[in-house]
């Protein structure tokens, strides 16, 4: 579980999280969604740990503010959403840098499977910062999951915390980045992303924290969250909710920007 | 490219994406060969006729060395070789160390105001130090002016990382204005405190702002190598860390790398190696920055390896920089800084223009 309760963060003079209440259970996937500046990273910060806050976040039943680096690292992995590298290392050197606590000699082989997983294997060997930005994403993530190797271990359930996973990439891309994380889910990892495309949303959540200006809006199932009436009073646009033909998953159809234009 | 998957899907042993490493650890026993060959040649050049093999003739017949050969192998240019091994070691880790920390290949203790800050500290050491009371001076002995320079050092990388780091980004032009600045403050402080210099402190005093390894000599190094030993030997431990800051603070610390606790160890390596450095050899400058960047090309940025392979290098280069400056105007002598500025500045450079564009200086 990931429970934080009565989250507030002040930044400079700015307070962008104000008693914000957040859950997030193994086994699901948990979307973060809101319009820019809502505090969907600031919250995902604060729950990994980056950021002094008030109020508690527990992850796996212990108080994350307890708890050193490495032990946070073996249970969770985070893809920040902006990530800049200071040196030439290859994409595959940026993947085993995120096996830093060890597991000597498996550490190449991990790290190329996780490559192929995001479908980069063949790019190995260049350079990250040659890289495209889509592509560059998909190293982060790739990273990311041979941190975390497997959904489920011993001692509980490991997590995802990915902000903005998917925002730099192509739609097939994004389908398969969105798919590997339902995976994990599925398997009984836990993730919790956020999202700005509400309907990959749709698609893929189980459940929806939806910020408004530092306070939670909703928080729910997918389905229960999103109507036409909640969605467009987040985001202060005009837009409807439809359910998608084949699968049915609430389907989000833009109108126009301003809510004044009926 | 390579083909990682073999037809059955199965992952296959990667050749070329495996072997930077692998080749950047191979590099370890190629400098150190080249670091024994220079080091047995610096040994016999010198301003008087010993040649090293004589000596090692006369020593396998079973013959007594003569007092000249023994005095100018073991007193002049012994300590000579060990000190420049020692400072180049020191100034190419503190480099890249430093590099590491700031996430900019730029940054140099040099460059960036720290040996002007542990230059400052040994200076008030030679200068004021005799105001100590004796006892306390008795206790600190030849210590004290490698400890005022670890000590300068510091401080000086201390202010430097919280003027030009915020929130773990380091903007390189802030680095560098800042260095300048410390680099001028401590300058304004040393020429008051020359000022003040009796005649034999300002002998002791002169060589600083060249650099030089004449003043080598067995209590020197009794002083700094044990600085030195332990701090590049601390250093070698920080590769993984380094690594992983290169991503970023808030990643590395994902990753599991406790950085702050990291940060202090390497500012505390960067000081130290410098200051000892500094203090028995003045301000000998692009050491740092050249040996590291050499092997960055060479054999890639990965610090588990580049830290020991700079400590190698860095040693080698200083002892060449050396020769060069005893025999180039011979029988004179040439201030290493000199040398090591010549090679070192157009290097420098040249990182700069080709850095240009992607960072924004
Ligand atoms: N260091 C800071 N100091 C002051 N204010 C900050 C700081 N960082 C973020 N903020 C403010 O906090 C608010 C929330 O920022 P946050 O990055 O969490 O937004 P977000 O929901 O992730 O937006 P986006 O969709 O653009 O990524 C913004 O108004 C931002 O300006
Ligand atoms: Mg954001």
């Amino acid at each position: 579980m990931v429970t934080a309760t009565d989250l507030t963060v002040t930044l400079g003079r700015n307070t962008v999280l104000e008693g914000v209440d957040f859950h997030a259970a193994p086994g699901q996937l948990t979307a973060i969604c809101g319009p820019n500046g809502s505090g969907k990273t600031t919250l995902l910060r604060a729950l990994t740990g980056d950021l002094p806050y008030r109020g508690t976040v527990e992850l796996n039943g212990q108080d994350i503010a307890t708890l050193p680096a490495w032990a946070l690292a073996s249970i969770r992995g985070v893809l920040p959403q902006a990530s800049a590298l200071a040196f030439p290392f290859t994409a595959l050197e940026v993947v085993e840098i995120g096996l830093a606590r060890g597991r000597a000699g498996g550490d190449t082989r991990a790290a190329l499977q996780a490559l192929a997983r995001v479908d980069l294997g063949h790019y190995a060997s260049r350079p990250y910062q040659s890289l495209s930005g889509g592509e560059q994403q998909r190293v982060q993530l790739a990273r990311v999951l041979a941190q975390v190797a497997e959904p489920v271990a011993q001692d509980g359930p490991r997590w995802l915390f990915l902000d903005e996973p998917v925002s730099a990439l192509d739609i097939a891309h994004q389908l398969e980045v969105m798919q590997i994380a339902r995976d994990f889910a599925d398997a009984g990892g836990g993730v919790v992303a956020v999202m700005h495309d509400l309907n990959l949303t749709a698609m893929f959540a189980d459940r929806i924290a939806l910020l408004s200006r530092g306070h939670v809006l909703a928080a729910g199932p997918v389905a229960e969250v999103m109507t036409t009436d909640t969605l467009s009073r987040a985001y202060g646009c005009r837009l409807r909710v439809g359910a998608a033909p084949a699968p049915g998953t609430p389907f989000i159809l833009p109108h126009a920007a301003t809510l004044a234009a009926e | 490219m390579v083909a990682l998957t073999d037809p059955a899907g199965e992952l296959t042993e990667a050749e070329a994406p495996r072997s930077r490493l692998a080749r950047a650890r191979r590099l370890h026993l190629w400098l150190a060969l080249l670091l024994i060959a220079v080091a047995l040649a610096s040994l016999t050049v010198g301003a008087t006729g010993v040649q090293l093999w004589d000596v090692a003739r006369s020593l396998a017949r079973g013959e007594e060395l003569s007092r000249m050969e023994r005095v100018v192998l073991m007193d002049i240019r012994l300590p000579r070789l060990v000190m420049g091994l020692a400072v180049g070691a020191a100034l190419a880790v503190s480099g890249a160390v430093m590099q590491g920390l700031f996430r900019n290949p730029l940054a140099d203790p040099g460059i960036v105001g720290v040996s002007a800050g542990a230059g400052l500290g040994a200076i008030l050491a030679i200068v004021l130090g005799a105001l100590l009371p004796p006892a306390l001076l008795g206790f600190a002995g030849a210590h004290l002016v490698p400890l005022a320079a670890f000590f300068g050092g510091w401080v000086s990388t201390i202010l430097l990382y919280r003027v030009a780091t915020r929130r773990g980004h380091t903007s390189v032009a802030t680095m560098l204005l800042a260095g300048i600045a410390l680099g001028a403050l401590a300058g304004a402080v040393s020429g008051v405190l020359v000022y003040m210099a009796d005649d034999s402190q300002l002998r002791d005093l002169t060589f600083w702002g060249l650099g030089s390894l004449a003043g080598a000599s067995w209590t020197k190094l009794a002083a700094a190598l044990p600085i030195i030993l332990v701090t590049v030997a601390g250093a070698s431990f920080l590769g993984r860390s380094l690594n992983a800051l290169a991503l970023g603070e808030a990643t590395a610390a994902h990753i599991g790398i406790p950085v702050q606790r990291m940060k202090r160890l390497a500012i505390l390596c960067v000081a130290g190696a410098t200051g000892a450095a500094v203090a028995v050899s003045g301000g000998i400058g692009f050491v740092g920055i050249v040996v590291p960047h050499l092997l960055r090309l060479a054999s890639g940025p990965d610090h588990r390896a580049l830290l020991i392979n700079s400590a190698l290098l860095g040693a080698a280069l200083l002892v060449v920089a050396d020769m060069i400056s005893r025999v180039i105007v011979a029988p004179a002598e040439l201030p290493i800084g000199i040398v090591t500025a010549v090679l070192g500045a157009p290097v420098f450079l040249w990182i700069l223009l080709r850095q240009r564009g992607v960072v924004d200086l």
